[in-house]
């Protein structure tokens, strides 16, 4: 076993994701499983080889800096599940 | 034949010519709709007062003398791009309510070629399975089988061109999610190169290996969706400067000379006889078409798997942070401050699938852990890269089987999440390595089921790739069979 129900609480709460006790338990066996499956990969020897990010060689994208047409206020407040004014509104962030 | 289960190329003819008008077609799709859609569930969302007054519109054009390339054809977008003031759900219940402000560059594509939008289609949450049983809105059921799965992610978009619920279809393909379900549902799939068509306004799975793609009724119609599609876009930082050619002429064209690689990794135990069959005969066809067969290796397709689920839930688990029920989407109700929110919202939000992905690549981007699986994974995707250079140094295109079995049934894969990873053995490589694919339909089993293979070549040659799948299609002459609904 490489992962503990402990290691899934706190791998959850770095992904900031409830999880019941019996979703605990299962993930705790299939993230196992899956970790074991994916151990075969050390049997290659990588030293030295150049990991690959992209697919494709890309280079950084640059436009000129010039103002453009953006999506406006309204617009982007119109999915919020909650907002008031100009703005987003959540539960309180401090006692 | 009924005008819904015609292709593109045919359907422009009857326009161009007057004999059939769009509105024509479009009542037509939307008959076939009303017949087979409760029992294949493609769509999320039907479109049907917008594909009306698009198709009048499309009509009014086609008098005018202004014919594009899609003018007045029903096509289908997979629920993952996103539409002006259609909601689009990504599959999953916590963008249930989500409306975008803005179109993705392929709807503005399609819009611009003249398309009209018959709806959008199912798909896996978040575009994670292969069988499309993830999704937050009930599966989507094989139209040859409806016991069985259409494959996925985008099992909608597939069985909604099998089942003539539209001509051609949008989806996307981060590990197979075109290919595998055009296979298992007898229909033609495409998986660009890496960067060929813009993702802007797709919602984002994995961003090393997203890639947006068409399925169509044959390879013409293919040609003629990615004459639309490909091309370079400024709001899109991966998509790339290079000159898009006319894909339908290299419809047509022959292979005379030509090297085909087989991989002999891709010959497994474990892959279905019928399968098996199919491509010993696809090969032949290809022989018969004046092709040399070279076997080729692929040495590190076992560790393909493995790879694509470190670096994919690890992409995902880092795309899927914005989803935090604070700017769009679904929002848990009760929460006494704002970390409980976030993390009460995401445990209601997302499904079991897409959980075990943010989990599984939180944990392998963990502090500690990035070198052993992130780093690791990176470095062995690069031996594959190269193992695909080497390959294309000896042959022109490379011939696998699409899916190593037939479709299953529901329900076969959903507990044991590593078999169900496995179904894309045969198609993780072509998103690890950038480069395009196309599955083909190649026959069907005794049992009626479809069977598919597919073309593999380098990087920007989908021409090639639609050269060697127009002769094959053409001189395997498979029979066109129709799913009995």
């Amino acid at each position: 076993m490489k992962l503990s129900t402990a290691d899934v609480d706190y791998v959850a709460r770095l992904a900031r994701l409830e999880v019941t006790q019996e979703e605990k338990e299962k993930f705790t066996a299939q993230l196992n499983d899956i970790l074991l499956y994916i151990d075969q990969l050390n049997e290659l020897d990588t030293k030295g080889v150049a990991p690959m990010s992209h697919a494709i060689a890309v280079t950084n994208a640059f436009r000129e800096d010039q103002a453009a047409e953006s999506l406006g206020t309204a617009n982007a407040l119109a999915n919020a599940p909650d907002a008031r004014g100009e703005f987003f509104r959540v539960p309180k962030v401090i006692e | 034949m009924e005008l819904h289960a015609l292709t593109i190329h045919e359907l422009q003819e009857k326009m161009k010519s007057g004999a059939v008008s769009s509105a024509e077609l479009t009542r037509s799709v939307f008959s076939q709709i009303d017949k087979v859609e409760d029992k294949v569930h493609s769509f999320i969302r039907l479109m049907r007062e917008e594909a009306m007054e698009q198709a009048v519109r499309a009509d009014e054009q086609i008098r005018q003398g202004d014919i594009r390339a899609l003018t007045g054809i029903p096509i289908a977008l997979k629920d993952i791009v996103c539409t002006r003031g259609i909601p689009t759900t990504c599959g999953s219940r916590i963008l249930q309510n989500f409306v975008p402000p803005y179109n993705a560059t392929v709807v503005e594509k399609l819009v611009q070629a003249g398309a009209v939008f018959v709806g959008k289609a199912n798909m896996d949450e978040f575009a994670m399975g292969s069988s499309t049983e993830t999704s937050f809105f009930g599966p989507t059921r094989n139209p040859w089988d409806l016991e069985r799965i259409p494959g996925g992610s985008s099992g909608g978009s597939a069985a909604a061109v099998a089942a003539d619920e539209c001509i051609a279809s949008i989806g996307s393909d981060t590990g197979g999610s075109i290919r595998q379900p055009a296979a298992l549902c007898g229909v033609v799939g495409l998986k660009p190169t890496y960067g060929r068509v813009s993702r802007f306004g797709l919602i984002a799975f994995a961003s090393s290996l997203d890639q947006i793609g068409p399925f169509t009724k044959d390879v013409e119609d293919c040609a003629i969706m990615m004459n639309v599609l490909a091309g370079y876009d400024p709001r899109e930082s991966t998509s790339v400067r290079a000159e898009v050619p006319d894909y339908r002429q290299f419809l047509g064209r022959d292979i005379q000379g030509w090297k085909i690689g087989i991989p002999r990794e891709y010959f497994i135990e474990g892959i279905d006889p019928e399968v098996s069959a199919a491509i010993a005969r696809a090969i032949e066809t290809v022989r018969q078409c004046g092709a040399s067969i070279v076997e080729i290796a692929l040495p590190h397709t076992k560790y393909c798997v493995a790879v694509y689920y470190i670096i994919a839930p690890a992409e995902a688990s880092s795309n899927l942070a914005r989803y935090d029920g604070v700017r769009y989407g679904f929002r848990a109700a009760d929460a006494r401050d704002l970390a409980e929110m976030y993390s009460k919202t995401r445990r209601q939000g997302f499904g079991p699938e897409v959980k075990r992905r943010i989990m599984i690549g939180t944990y392998a981007l963990s502090a500690g852990y990035y070198d052993a699986y992130y780093g690791k994974a990176s470095q062995v995707r690069a031996l594959i890269r190269r193992d695909f250079d080497e390959a294309f140094a000896q042959c022109d295109a490379i011939l696998t089987p699409t899916s190593p079995t037939l479709a299953f049934k529901l329900g076969e894969k959903t507990d044991d999440p590593l078999q169900m990873y496995l179904s894309d053995v045969f198609t993780i490589s072509a998103n690890l390595a950038g480069i395009p694919g196309i599955s083909v339909p190649c026959g069907f089993s005794a049992s009626g089921l479809p069977i598919g293979v597919q073309f593999l070549t380098g990087h920007f040659e989908e021409g090639k790739l639609l050269q060697i799948a127009s002769a094959y299609e053409k001189s395997a002459a498979v029979e066109k069979r129709r799913p009995a609904l």
